[in-house]
């Protein structure tokens, strides 16, 4: 089968985390691996997988439109703010990685159909893939939840210069995207960083401020929601509840990582690396079939 | 600032004590007495800082703006301070009104080997033109050189000085002598020391500290503050009367601040407590105490086993969720134990 080209902007934990998968891929494939830095580890494990590197960044796109059609930002939220303009003149199909709020906020398994038609998806945070589909639930279930807030931990060690530099948008990112899909105005995303060692495994709770929660149907639907996930984010798992306690129902999930750039504790660069992947391949038999239709 | 000064944080890791229940009042009436006792900074609201009330540690009874907004119009002596940990609240969010409502000095916190996450923070801060101090918390988790490495982040960042905060209570007074004379030999700015009163040492550490040279105590009145309470800020006083330490601060208005105000907000008397003690010793963030008490009521477990736990598994400010999973967890063990033993005495 033929293959659609994809580029990678960023060459830090989540770039080359997406480098890995996309060679597993049967629809994808790596053309363009770009950064700033050609000596970096991300940087050496393309060139030992022989795919080709740059460190002009996005400007070996610019100088070479027709190396790719998708283009992964693995940035920085300032980084993209640069780069969106740049890659939406070149009609690029843009997955941002970054919590840069510019293009259409996509949580695959809430709305993907409808991002694939935008030219540039966002993927929010990893702790709002991780967190907001089980708070969709919750809002769908429940519709009078008047406050929900999320608290996504995770190892010092996964967090890259990137994410820590990116920490202020981060927060404010996955707060707004939980108010945009789950329609709660009232809602709250906290961040903690552990650096524990051995580094703990992603973990991410979830409360919702419910008087009278139907907490039988939420296990069900927040269940199913879970498996769902797992069709993309094997490592995706309910650990705890859902429970009613103190006024408040509370979950919790842990995303185990596939382990392939950075080890398996860190689960909040699947979450998102995942989607991407997902986002990607959709997008790409969609562009096969209407190529090859075109062909006939 | 090189003389000894005191940031008053009664208002802020004292709204841990009382359950982030702050009144308009509480906060009216220390400003009041406090305005004038020459405090460098008075810091006010929720314990974990701007944008933290939430239900991982605590929802607050007013929200921040209204707190800092109540300090603001009964101060016109001291600094009002905010503390911040990003990861909670935002510039947009937090910060921005922050300083709308008049704020002059942001302590941007982390835990202590995440000093990076400041760096918005602390730039944002300073490029407003208002003062910024750099708080590395739960220091007893890392090492002097890590220590020293994370600071002079900080400090290249813009933070004018580095609190340096036994969150957890967990200090020796040779760790800190330790930890504070090489912060001071390796920094260019101001270093200062914030305790918790777990094991007794809330003021004798803070002793310790000056004594290493640091010159700015982080305190509270009464030591009204999480878990144990933290240094007693009028008794600190009075011990550097005691030895010849000078400072401009007003005794009498601290002493009066303490029981005329600090004495009447919530209905808990500060002390040391059994549970205290153990989170000092297993080392966790004293804040959790509130939580920890809750959460070994609802599940029959011992609270000294949740904290002993806690300080296995090494978690940080802020991972209160994983109170209600020890606990869960210890009650599930408690059962398998008495399942046991009941097989191994019908065998």
């Amino acid at each position: 089968m033929r293959k659609v080209k994809v580029g990678i902007i960023g060459t830090g934990n989540i770039g080359t985390d997406l480098l890995i998968k996309i060679q597993r891929s049967e629809v994808l494939e790596c053309s363009i691996f770009a950064g700033r830095n050609l000596d970096s580890l991300g940087m050496q494990m393309a060139m030992d997988l022989g795919v080709k590197v740059s460190a002009d960044s996005i400007k070996a796109i610019e100088d070479d439109p027709s190396c790719c059609d998708i283009v992964f930002d693995a940035t920085s939220a300032k980084v993209h703010l640069y780069n969106a303009p740049i890659l939406k003149k070149l009609n690029k199909f843009v997955i941002d990685l970054t919590p840069s709020q510019i293009g259409k906020m996509c949580i695959p398994v809430l709305n993907l159909d409808e991002c694939l038609d935008s030219n540039n998806v966002n993927l929010i945070t990893c702790g709002g893939q991780a967190t907001i589909p089980i708070a969709h639930v919750i809002s769908s279930v429940h519709p009078e939840t008047d406050y929900i807030e999320i608290v996504a931990s995770i190892s010092s060690k996964s967090a890259g210069p990137g994410t820590r530099n990116n920490i202020d948008e981060f927060t404010q990112t996955t707060r707004e995207a939980l108010s945009n899909f789950t329609g709660v105005e009232n809602t709250k995303a906290i961040i903690v960083m552990n650096p524990a060692e051995p580094p703990v495994i992603m973990r991410n709770t979830i409360y919702a401020k419910i008087d009278k929660p139907d907490i039988a149907l939420l296990h069900k639907k927040i269940h199913e929601m879970a498996t769902r996930i797992q069709e993309y984010v094997p490592g995706y798992k309910v650990i705890l509840g859902p429970i009613f306690e103190d006024g408040r129902v509370t979950t919790t999930i842990e995303v185990l990582g596939l382990g392939d750039y950075l080890p398996e504790y860190s689960g909040n660069l699947d979450i998102i690396t995942c989607a991407a992947i997902k986002i990607a391949e959709e997008y790409a038999i969609k562009r096969l079939l209407v190529d090859k239709e075109a062909s006939q | 600032m090189s003389e000894l000064v005191f940031f008053d944080s009664t208002l802020r890791d004292g709204s841990h004590a009382i359950k982030h229940q702050l009144t308009r009042e509480n906060i009216q009436d220390y400003c009041r007495a406090m305005d004038g006792a020459k405090m460098h900074t008075i810091l006010v609201g929720h314990g974990n800082g701007l944008g933290a009330s939430s239900m991982q540690v605590g929802l607050s009874l007013l929200d921040d703006q209204k707190m800092l907004q109540i300090a603001r119009d009964n101060l016109s002596d001291t600094k009002l301070g905010a503390f911040l940990i990003p990861g909670f609240g935002t510039i947009k969010d937090n910060i921005m009104p922050a300083i709308e409502i008049g704020v002059d000095l942001f302590c941007v916190a982390a835990h202590c080997t995440e000093a990076d996450v400041t760096r918005q923070h602390i730039e944002y801060v300073r490029r407003k033109g208002k003062d910024a101090y750099g708080i590395l918390m739960m220091y007893h988790m890392a090492t002097t050189e890590k220590l020293i490495e994370e600071a002079l982040k900080m400090q290249e960042y813009g933070a004018q000085g580095i609190i340096v905060m036994d969150s957890a209570g967990a200090s020796t007074p040779d760790m800190v002598q330790n930890t504070i004379s090489a912060l001071v030999s390796e920094l260019d700015i101001n270093v200062g020391f914030h305790s918790h009163n777990n094991l007794g040492l809330g003021v004798a550490n803070a002793y310790t500290a000056i004594k290493a040279g640091a010159t700015i105590i982080d305190g509270t009145i009464r030591g009204f503050g999480a878990g144990a309470g933290n240094c007693q800020l009028e008794a600190l006083e009075a011990l550097l009367k005691k030895v010849g330490i000078k400072t401009n601060h007003d005794f009498y208005k601290m002493l009066d601040a303490s029981e005329n105000v600090v004495a009447h907000i919530g209905n808990r008397s500060q002390g040391i407590d059994s549970i205290n003690i153990v989170s000092g010793l297993a080392g966790v963030f004293s804040a959790f105490a509130t939580q920890v008490n809750k959460a070994a009521e609802a599940f029959h477990v011992d609270s000294r086993d949740i904290f002993m736990e806690l300080g296995k598994r090494k978690v940080v400010g802020g991972q209160e969720d994983a109170i209600i999973d020890v606990a869960m967890n210890l009650a599930q063990q408690q059962k398998r134990d008495e399942t046991s033993y009941l097989m191994e005495s019908l065998l």
